[in-house]
């Protein structure tokens, strides 16, 4: 998918990176490459979507305040792909302003033993 | 070798020369006592056409240091200056010049903080902001102003470094009196500061790039903040080699630190900025008296000096250290507990004292500096040590 290509900038290994590594100032020294920043670890809460109840109205893909909402050919791309979770922050807009309902917002973790 | 003229002038007028000379692309600034005169002198040759300077006066001193912060972040030699309370409201913007690496260069002219208010020397002002990231030079006299101006330009734009770097004077003392200064050919300053080569400038359109980024949620802020030390720490070869260039280029010394009758000093005192020029007085009559006295004086706080210090102290037999600025609270003032810090590794044990004088501009008569040196002589023959802070002059 496209919006997973890495820019010019590679940052894949930047968790080895020592002080003389990374670049003078913090400057990100290429542009695109927030794509490449993975920032969904921040989420406490996770969307899912209910096929049955959504009607592709997209709304949900206007309001994210990111890019985690995946559309194709103007539909939102099938289960597990709907969100990219790499990105979603949990924020709850997409939820809070789908017309039908159809998404709700579950919390994370939930499926690891010692929060059950 | 430059042509040098000799004048009579003020500190702050000399700096303002420095600055014309180094042709900054940008100067933001706020006026400020005492440190007005030198953007109101670089101003006028702006105005004049002497120098081809975009000058910005903007409405506070935190948005001087932020304008300059946009300049030098979009690749111009950026400088500017400031006193006292325009440095406190500077301090947040002081610690994201030095962290996005950007070598502005920023005369202090040294003046206490409210309350209550006072426009004289001290050197509460900068001591509050010496952990910034910036390194630090001081002034004795208005012609070490003007010197360290010039190298401090090229220190902080050197590849090496880039960080930002400050000038400091005494105020008033050293701002506006008038001294005798050697001032160099416009040309060989010139030649000396070179051309600024920005990296990572915003205009250049050709390799974009975002300068203020985020670096937090286990991001690499700890791994940014060690490169700035290792910075700091490059920084103090390149300020050796400068210092070195432009001792045989003006034909004055520059040193970490300066002594003055050290070989065989029994008794010294290690002070900052125009008051060792009255201690360096006392420390002759002293030698006529027969009492072994030295001076250091200390130019480069930031990076500190501590092997230096240590080298230079290791033979007395009792040593003074004298703070202009209050650490209410600390075990002493900044310059003692980082002095007697750099003593730790001696083999022999330096008794050291610390005297907090001068504050608000107060006074530092000869007689004050004697009185240390003869509560020294007093220790190196065996006298008990005073225990903890001595205030010089306060009643």
């Amino acid at each position: 998918m496209s919006e997973t290509k890495q820019s010019k900038w590679d940052i894949s290994d930047m968790d080895s990176w020592t002080a003389e590594d990374f670049p003078l100032g913090a400057v990100i020294p290429d542009s695109g490459n927030s794509r490449d920043y993975v920032t969904g670890g921040w989420r406490s809460e996770r969307p899912i979507r209910n096929v049955d109840t959504c009607i592709e109205c997209l709304l949900c893909w206007i309001v994210c305040p990111d890019t985690a909402i995946r559309v194709a050919d103007e539909k939102l791309a099938p289960d597990p792909d709907t969100f990219n979770l790499d990105h979603c922050k949990g924020c709850g807009v997409c939820a809070n302003e789908c017309p039908v309902e159809a998404i709700t917002m579950v919390p994370e973790g939930c499926e690891l033993p010692e929060v059950k | 070798m430059p042509t040098q003229t000799t004048v009579a002038s003020t500190g702050n007028t000399v700096v303002a020369e420095a600055m014309r000379q180094c042709a900054p692309d940008v100067v933001a600034a706020y006026p400020i006592t005492p440190q007005t005169t030198i953007v109101e002198e670089f101003a006028k040759f702006v105005a004049q056409g002497k120098v081809h300077t975009e000058y910005v006066c903007t409405e506070s001193e935190h948005s001087a240091m932020s304008a300059c912060i946009g300049a030098s972040a979009a690749g111009a030699r950026v400088m500017t200056a400031t006193a006292s309370q325009g440095l406190a409201l500077m301090w947040e913007e002081l610690y994201i010049a030095s962290g996005m690496r950007l070598p502005i260069v920023m005369a202090n002219a040294n003046r206490a903080l409210s309350a209550p208010i006072n426009i004289h020397c001290d050197h509460s002002d900068i001591m509050g902001a010496r952990d910034a990231g910036w390194i630090v030079l001081f002034a004795e006299t208005a012609q070490e102003a003007y010197d360290n101006t010039i190298m401090a330009t090229r220190i902080a734009e050197d590849p090496e470094v880039l960080l930002p770097a400050m000038s400091c004077l005494d105020g008033f003392i050293t701002t506006h009196s008038i001294d005798r200064v050697q001032v160099m050919d416009d040309e060989s300053v010139s030649e000396f500061v070179g051309d600024y080569e920005p990296q990572n400038a915003l205009l250049d359109v050709d390799n974009p790039v975002s300068h203020g980024n985020f670096a937090g949620l286990g991001g690499p802020y700890f791994e940014f903040k060690k490169a700035q030390r290792l910075a700091i720490d490059r920084s103090k070869a390149v300020i050796g080699r400068v210092g070195e260039a432009y001792s045989e280029l003006s034909g004055r010394s520059f040193g970490f630190i300066e002594t003055d009758m050290m070989d065989d000093a029994e008794v010294a005192i290690v002070v900052i900025g125009s008051s060792a020029g009255n201690a360096r007085h006392v420390a002759k009559q002293m030698r006529a008296e027969g009492v072994k006295a030295g001076l250091v004086k200390v130019r480069c706080f930031r990076p500190f000096p501590a092997a230096e210090l240590a080298e230079a102290l290791k033979g007395a037999k009792a040593v003074a250290v004298l703070d202009r600025s209050e650490t209410f609270g600390a075990e002493g003032g900044p310059l003692y507990t980082e002095t007697r810090s750099a003593l730790y590794d001696l083999e022999t044990r330096v008794p050291i004292v610390n005297y907090v004088y001068g504050l608000g501009g107060s006074d530092v008569r000869l007689e004050l500096m004697r009185s240390v040196y003869t509560d020294l002589s007093d220790i190196a023959t065996g006298a008990a040590e005073p225990s903890g802070l001595q205030y010089l002059g306060a009643r």
